[in-house]
């Protein structure tokens, strides 16, 4: 195990181990879980092993979340740019780009050339899907970089799941705007995932292009232009599906439209759950106060943490979005979730649900403590919740 | 000769030169930083804002 050490301003030793070096090599598991659905059922023909993708990521996940519970280490500070500069975390969100492609290609081959039963088709192009959803997971830690390879693998990723434009709409606009009524990937107090959804979906693909079309105005460019980051995506996933379509046939119609829709499904989720109802408030200026680390929410559940390259210490990567996620730090006091994202999945998908625990989480957080305007509410659900909740009142916990 | 300055972004590093510009935004080389839009937000990062940018220090002109 690589022991980190400096001399502090302090003139103090500081030495660091990070515990959970060789265990980060579990990140590769999401890329290629739908795999074990393909290899178990050519090697016993058992159409059982077509869900077994989805079990893994939806019970089996939530359920080592539970068991394995939290993990609130930090580096030191000081060692954080050796931390940063070692290679070996930056080899593993490489390694999962191609691994995406290969994973996708041979379910591809696997659902073009098998005769499947409808449910394990079905199963398995939803687990591709939320597999390559992850994608964008790699694709979001790869995009934040400032390197030219990272920024091209992040392209390059984000071409599976079809979705070139996350980048630019969520470094650019997502960051900017988080946590505010004028972000689409901020969902409001009242507002179920499926709602969000439609507000999110093509909030975030308009405003990418937006983004794009300006800084390309300013070099005198036309919007659609090779030089587009979004459009030079979009190319990669065009040569990709529509090969696919060529070599297998209508049967790819289906499958490419359950795994686009999925993998979008997966971002959409996150999204979701990692701003719900949080709200930068307004300053004199009309400029909205800097994004604080109450202004998301974490979990430190150390398996999801392992499998999602940290993304659920959330805070820090806001405050800090060109951190590597090796060093994502916890801090104590955030708004922090109950499970992983594995699990809260699973709650935002039963609105009622949801709201039943997240609404009181909310209205208990230290900043809010049942004050509503200091909320970020569904303008629809508004009167509901006002009437409901009244201003000031804070549930028991 | 005019006097071109760097534009450090303190939350990521990011440096703003005013005598490359930058390419990739579409800022010409001579750009001043004061002719940047005032929505202008880190190219890096996008958490600071134009006017949480700070000069370099030990300026080389």
């Amino acid at each position: 195990m690589r022991n980190y050490s400096v001399i502090d301003a302090n003139n103090q030793q500081v030495t660091y181990v990070d515990q959970k070096r060789w265990w980060w090599v579990l990140s590769l598991i999401n890329p290629t879980l739908p795999l074990i659905g393909v290899l178990g059922f050519l090697a016993t023909q058992q159409p059982f092993w077509l869900v077994a993708p989805l079990i893994l990521m939806f019970v089996v996940a939530p359920l080592l979340d539970l068991l394995l519970g939290e993990d609130q280490n930090n580096p030191p500070e000081s060692l954080v740019p050796q931390l940063e500069d070692d290679a070996y975390y930056r080899v593993l969100t490489y390694l999962t780009v191609p691994l995406h492609y290969i994973a996708f290609i041979t379910v591809a081959v696997f659902v073009g050339t098998q005769t499947l039963p409808w449910w394990g088709f079905l199963a398995l192009a939803v687990a591709i899907g939320f597999a390559d959803g992850f994608a964008i997971n790699t694709g979001h830690e790869l995009g934040h970089k400032r390197t030219r390879l990272e920024t091209w693998l992040a392209k390059i990723v984000l071409a599976v799941p079809a979705y070139g434009h996350f980048w630019i709409e969520h470094n650019r606009g997502h960051h900017r705007d988080v946590a505010t009524p004028d972000d689409p990937a901020s969902a409001r107090m009242g507002e179920s995932i499926y709602r969000f959804a439609l507000r999110e979906i093509p909030g975030a693909f308009h405003r990418a292009w937006e983004i794009e079309r300006e800084r390309l105005n300013r070099k005198d460019l036309p919007v659609l232009h090779l030089q587009n980051e979004v459009l030079q995506s979009y190319l990669i996933s065009v040569v990709l599906q529509l090969s696919l379509l060529i070599a297998f046939g209508w049967i790819m119609v289906p499958f490419l439209l359950i795994h686009n829709f999925f993998s979008w499904w997966v971002l959409t989720s996150a999204n979701y759950i990692e701003h719900y109802g949080l709200l930068r408030m307004q300053q004199d200026n009309g400029k909205y106060e800097r994004c604080q680390p109450h202004h998301s929410w974490n979990a430190n559940h150390i398996y999801s943490n392992l499998l999602l390259f940290h993304l659920q210490r959330h805070s820090d990567h806001h405050a800090n979005p060109t951190r590597r996620y090796q060093s994502l730090r916890h801090f104590e006091d955030l708004p922090s979730l109950p499970s992983g994202y594995y699990g809260m999945y699973l709650l935002a998908y039963v609105p009622s649900l949801w709201f039943k625990y997240m609404d009181a989480k909310l209205l208990q957080l230290p900043h809010v403590k049942g004050d509503l305007n200091k909320i970020n509410i569904d303008p629809e659900a508004r009167e509901a919740i006002f009437e409901k909740y009244g201003d000031g009142f804070v549930p028991a916990s | 000769m005019s006097q071109h300055l760097k534009y450090v972004c303190p939350g990521c590093g990011y440096t703003y030169n005013e005598a490359l510009g930058d390419d990739h935004e579409g800022y010409p080389p001579g750009y001043l930083f004061k002719d940047l839009p005032d929505d202008f937000v880190c190219p890096d990062c996008a958490v600071r804002y134009k006017e949480d940018f700070e000069p370099e220090t030990n300026q080389q002109h």
